[in-house]
């Protein structure tokens, strides 16, 4: 089999067990997670051996040929539009990241959707499990987790998600591309909803789709306005392609003062907007926590919110065409904007968040804001550096706090304590009861709060802040490093509230470690967030540079047509990042380290007013509601339906037969009774009942208005033939 | 050549024969009524494939031409001039799809006066066909007035509480249109001298413009209010909801589409100028109409009305691709058409059979159906992502060329009129996921709602074929192109040389 093929194969055989699962083994749970996982296995497989032979094939060889075959599959006008795939080392690195991410949280779905439980005494599709209550050899009853009621559902939906997910990453064009983006997007709101009866889990279902739709339907104006210019959606025929780059960046497109390339960046960056959850369009990523925990690690930090990173990546090239002597094009402003204000925003956020989901809901929102920011910027590399090293510890981190919840859930069973398992401040003290979990937690939260030297996440963030400094980005530098203390304060205020001090809660005392396939993927993705970064080590780094090749660097910017440099090193942005990262751990840990029992969060207090505003993040649920959706909804069924459609054009048209009607009755009054007496009273009658029927007064004698319409229609046509065409 | 055996005389003519038929069978005799009914329209499936086979798709022009001389009085040449190319091709096919598929709708659903209802049914067939073969003026009106009889009597009888005063509104109001366009239809026919579509055309660029206008108008009138287009669509709504399932799957699917393929086959072509001039009009009107409708869509508490909104905003998309008048926007103008039928067809389809068991199409007598009725609740999320346009589905790949062909063309002229189309892709998903949401998610609470039955093997046969389509135009849309392409390439080059001959 040749490389091509295998790379057309990739996405297939997840889509397969979909598919399998939904027609034929759906009430068999142990076949379908086999299946499934075996899907997510082989394409784990393809995409090692990809990665593998891309690697082989060396970083210029791999950029100026990449892997690629397509097809015909629209015809447009007198040019095919193709579809098809490619493997350059964009796509080599995103594959890599991919296919760990999502076999891991596979394999990992079927300890948190409890298999092996007996199941639930009272479960119900459509609702999270409640537990199930066994009776053990001495005769007792214990209450114990119940299998997920549609379990074989959720491998076969997490199933279609990876295909769209890999469709993305191997697509050589923008058509593609987007199928898979939208396919991901119909997932996610399918997986947000899993639990369907749940009202709240509707209403983050639907949230999801909508606000991320209002980005895609930009990005697919994009789509039509690159198609528009170029007649192709291409990706390298449209990079490589200087003269045409040249031409769409200096072209203006009569919008806004834009250039063609800005205008499609723009539209373009939009879709991203809605996708990686940026500000304005962020509202939806923190709801959608409703999901299973898998899902919120798929949907939240591995794939989905990062496909739309991954895309602003891909279309780099006309993103920053037109950009000379580091000037910023209007898209990269856009980004760098949007995504340094993301991030210090959402951060801000998760400082006043309890719930152990939400703040890395929030967290991943902030950290998406720095990766585009750093594209914003020009940091090409960086940005795909933290892109890889976060999927990595993101993923960790949410599946570990699915972990963490699954023990607290357990000590809830156990004590039959009403509280809510997700919220920190009834945890504590749990790296005694979870010590996995609590290790491999502290990995992921050391590399999200970029702690030096030994996590991924330093050498990413640090690469991002040194591009910032060393180009002159001030604003961009002093916000990306305020959101990093922020992060690293948020980030040990969450390790030290769960895992450390003393259980908060009789539950919390009663936890328990989860089951190994629960445990297995957390250690894997801890050591990709602690070893990953050592792949892109910049050269110059005091003592350690150097030591290792700056691998990543020299292989992915062998993508882009014109090949960036590495920054060089300076002290000051090593030194603030230092500071942020190392500060703001012993900040979170030195404020929740004593939070006894039943306390409300210490800050709260002292913050006042603004911790409720943190709290309820910045009211923007609610100003979108009185903004956008109620003038919507009245728009809608006020003035489109009652007061257009029912008043104005019905009546418009009701005034019209009341018209024939008084014509009528005239003609039958002045005309009928006195001069055709009898004869004409057929006509006059009739016209009359025409009228009243259309008063929506009803009669019934249906067929005579027909005949009179009829001999209506007759009678003008030869009055007007008459008329005009006599000579 | 043996004309009774001509594959287009054969689709045309065939379901005619079997109301004929039916005449002859006793009224009690209901299965066997429903029978015959369902083999006749299954047969012209059959035929129309037939004539699939036959059709050369690489040939612009018009195929399995038959021009025989029909009235002849006073210098007025009126022929029997049918034909089919690559404009009509698909939208017979969807018509002969369509028509089994309702009539197996209407297995339980219709009980009373059955072989009233399976006569009418198929006379209609035989009408719509005639509207997309007819290559004379005089012929193509006499089909397209046709169709009207049938399908009154269709909301008229067999309609809902409301159906007299829909049936009348829909009558009189296309009535009212096709009136214009019959004034039209004998100007030309006295001007020109020939009813016959093809010499028209050949001829359509040398009237002058002023009078091109005049003449589109009074066509338009017609089609305008049949598609509907804003703000001429106030009887759709009605005569949706009043029509029994089979007539609203047969009212959306393919009588709408007589309105857009009018524009088509005749407006365009037959005063290109015109049409030039008066694109950005249309698409203005045609952008009005997919925001409107599906703000309207939203408001409605009737799961069939939203659906009947919803063709409002849908038929907008086709018209925004048709005006665009670039081969990208023609050719996914004609899919959106075949889409919109299948998609809101199964819709239409999906509605009947929940009204079947309940009774009631208010959306607040349901929630939660998921769990009861797990097939339907599934083949209705597949038909309203189609109809909604997700990628992979059919509704992606005509929305998406319809948006490519606006946003360059050069007739419409502003990108602006694409820009505000796609938002309509927006407010789509806004109506249908509350739709969907409203009837299948959340709790089911409802006593009436938990003892609801599944779907039934008959259900799931009206379905498959639409699903199977669904997927294959999504997935793999290349032959159905094909079949148009040459066509359509045709049609944009004779609007481009009139466009020249008009300059200089």
């Amino acid at each position: 089999m040749g490389i091509k093929t295998l790379i057309w194969l990739l996405p297939l055989p997840p889509l397969l067990a979909f598919f399998i699962i939904v027609l034929f083994t759906n009430r068999k749970k142990a076949l379908s997670h086999t299946i499934s996982v075996g899907a997510a296995f082989l394409s784990w497989l393809g995409s090692m051996v990809v990665f593998f032979f891309a690697v082989q094939k060396g970083a210029h060889q791999l950029g100026e040929h990449p892997f690629a075959s397509s097809i015909n599959w629209l015809p447009l006008a007198d040019k095919w539009l193709k579809i098809g795939v490619m493997v350059d080392p964009l796509t080599a690195v995103g594959l890599f990241f991919v296919a760990w991410t999502v076999f891991m949280i596979f394999i990992y779905s079927i300890g948190y959707q409890n298999y092996g439980q007996p199941k639930g005494d009272h479960d119900q599709k459509g609702l999270p499990p409640h537990g199930a209550t066994v009776i053990d050899e001495q005769g007792h009853k214990h209450k114990v987790p119940s299998i997920e009621p549609m379990y074989s559902r959720f491998f076969a939906f997490i199933g279609l998600f990876a295909f769209g997910m890999y469709t993305l990453i191997i697509s050589d064009n923008m058509l593609t591309l987007f199928v898979g983006w939208e396919i991901m997007g119909l997932c996610s709101y399918l997986l947000i909803g899993f639990w369907y009866a749940k009202p709240s889990a509707r209403a983050a279902m639907i949230k999801a789709f909508i606000t991320t739709r209002v980005g895609d339907v930009f990005m697919l104006l994009g789509i039509g306005a690159l198609y528009a210019f170029t007649k192709t959606l291409n990706f390298r025929e449209i990079f490589f392609n200087e003269e045409l780059l040249h031409k769409m960046a200096t072209t203006p497109s009569g919008f806004f003062g834009l250039s063609v390339a800005g205008l499609i960046g723009i539209l373009l960056f939009i879709g991203t907007v809605g996708k990686s959850a940026q500000f304005p369009l962020h509202v939806w990523l923190p709801d959608a926590m409703e999901g299973p925990t898998p899902v919120s690690a798929m949907i939240h930090a591995a794939t989905m919110v990062s496909a739309g990173v991954y895309m602003v990546i891909r279309m780099f090239p006309l993103l920053s065409a037109g950009a000379q002597h580091g000037e910023l094009t209007s898209p990269m402003m856009a980004m760098a904007f949007i995504g340094a204000f993301t991030a210090l925003f959402a951060a801000s956020i998760a400082l006043a968040q309890n719930d152990i989901k939400r703040v890395l809901a929030f967290s991943t929102i902030s950290q998406l804001g720095y990766m585009i920011a750093a594209l914003g910027i020009g940091a090409y590399v960086a940005a795909i550096f933290h892109l890889l090293t976060h999927a990595f510890f993101k993923a960790l981190l949410f599946l570990g706090s699915g972990s963490v919840i699954h023990g607290m859930e357990h000590g809830i069973y156990h004590v039959d304590e009403d509280i809510d398992p997700q919220n920190m401040f009834n945890m504590g003290g749990l790296r005694k009861k979870m010590p996995i979990t609590f290790w491999t937690f502290l990995a992921g939260g050391l590399a999200l709060s970029g702690f030096p030297i030994i996590t991924a996440g330093f050498w990413s963030k640090d690469e991002i802040l040194a591009d910032a400094f060393s180009n002159g980005h001030w604003m961009v530098f002093g916000t990306l490093a305020f959101a990093a203390l922020l992060t690293a304060f948020y980030t040990m205020r969450q390790i030290t509230l769960t895992f450390l001090g003393k259980p908060k809660t009789r539950a919390a005392g009663h936890a328990q470690e989860t089951h190994w396939t629960m445990t297995l993927p957390l250690v894997v993705l801890a050591i990709f967030a602690i070893g990953f970064g050592w792949v892109g080590i910049p050269e110059q780094f005091p003592l350690i540079g150097g030591l290792i090749p700056n691998w990543l660097h020299d292989f992915v910017i062998t993508t882009l047509p014109h090949h960036l440099g590495e920054v060089g090193f300076n002290w000051a942005p090593l030194l603030t990042s230092l500071v942020v990262a190392l500060g703001g751990l012993f900040l979170g840990w030195y404020v929740y380290k004593d939070v006894p029992a039943g306390a409300e969060d210490p800050l709260k207090k002292p913050m006042g007013f603004v911790y409720k505003v943190l709290q309820n993040k910045y009211y923007f649920d609610e100003l979108y509601d009185i903004i956008f959706i109620k003038p919507a909804i009245w728009f809608s069924e006020t003035v489109s339906y009652l007061w257009m459609d029912r008043k104005i054009i019905d009546g418009i048209l009701h005034f019209i037969a009341r018209i024939a009607f008084q014509l009528g009755t005239i003609f039958r009054d002045w005309f009928d009774v006195p001069v055709v007496n009898g004869f004409g009273d057929f006509v006059g009658e009739s016209t009359k009942k025409i009228g009243k029927s259309l008063r929506v007064v009803q009669t019934g004698r249906v067929q005579q208005y027909m005949l009179i319409a009829l001999v209506i229609t007759v009678a003008t046509l030869f009055y007007y033939l008459f008329s005009v065409f006599t000579p | 050549m043996n004309y009774l055996l001509h594959p287009l005389i054969l689709v045309t003519f065939f379901p005619l024969l079997g109301s004929l038929a039916l005449l002859f069978i006793k009224p009690e005799k209901k299965n066997t009524i429903r029978w015959v009914a369902l083999i006749t329209s299954l047969l012209t499936f059959i035929f129309s494939l037939l004539m699939l086979a036959q059709f050369n798709a690489n040939n612009p022009n018009i195929q399995m031409e038959i021009d025989n001389p029909w009235i002849n009085v006073a210098g007025w040449n009126i022929n029997f001039h049918i034909g089919v190319d690559g404009l009509s091709i698909l939208l017979i096919l969807l018509t002969t799809l369509l028509t089994p598929i309702s009539i197996l709708s209407t297995w339980t659903a219709i009980d009373k006066r059955v072989k009233d209802f399976m006569i009418f049914f198929l006379l209609l067939e035989t009408g719509m066909i005639g509207v997309f073969i007819a290559l004379d003026l005089f012929l193509f009106y006499v089909f397209w007035e046709f169709t009207l009889v049938p399908m009154y009597l269709l909301i008229g009888i067999w309609g809902g509480p409301r159906r007299i005063y829909a049936a009348i509104k829909f009558f009189l109001y296309t009535m009212a249109g096709s009136i214009l366009m019959l004034l039209a239809i004998l100007w030309l026919g006295i001007r020109q001298g020939t009813f016959s579509v093809p010499e028209l055309i050949a001829s359509g660029a040398n009237i002058p413009v002023y009078i091109q206008i005049w003449l589109f108008l009074a066509f338009a009138a017609a089609f305008a209010i049949k598609v509907p287009m804003w703000p001429l669509h106030s009887w759709l709504p009605d005569a949706h909801v009043q029509a029994p399932t089979a007539g609203s799957v047969i009212l959306a699917g393919v009588m709408l589409k007589m309105g857009t393929y009018g524009f088509l086959r005749f407006n365009i072509p037959m005063f290109p100028n015109a049409a030039i001039k008066l694109a950005p009009w249309m698409a203005l009107f045609a952008v009005i109409g997919i925001l409107y409708g599906a703000a309207v869509s939203y408001a409605q508490k009737d799961v069939k009305k939203l659906v009947a909104y919803s063709s409002v905003s849908h038929l907008g998309f086709v018209m925004l691709g048709l005006f665009a008048l670039n081969p990208q926007g023609i050719q996914g103008g004609i899919l959106q058409m075949v889409n919109h039928g299948l998609s809101t067809g199964a819709l239409f389809l999906l509605v009947g059979m929940i009204y079947e068991r309940r009774h009631t199409r208010d959306m607040d007598a349901f929630g939660g159906l998921w769990k009861a009725m797990p097939v339907y609740g599934a083949l209705t999320l597949i038909v309203t992502l189609s109809s909604m346009g997700l990628p992979g589905l059919n509704g992606f790949v005509g929305e998406f060329t319809i948006l490519l062909g606006s946003f360059g063309s050069k007739a419409i002229g502003s990108p602006w009129f694409a820009g505000f189309a796609a938002i309509g892709v927006i407010l789509a998903a806004v109506y249908l996921l509350f739709m969907f949401q409203k009837l299948f998610l959340g709790p089911l609470d409802k006593e009436e709602n938990k003892i609801l039955k599944d779907l039934n093997a008959r259900e799931i046969i009206t379905m498959v074929p639409l699903l199977i389509l669904i997927f294959w135009i999504g997935l793999y849309p290349k032959p159905f192109f094909a079949l148009m392409a040459p066509a359509v390439d045709k049609l944009v080059a004779a609007l481009q040389t009139a466009a020249t001959i008009a300059m200089h």
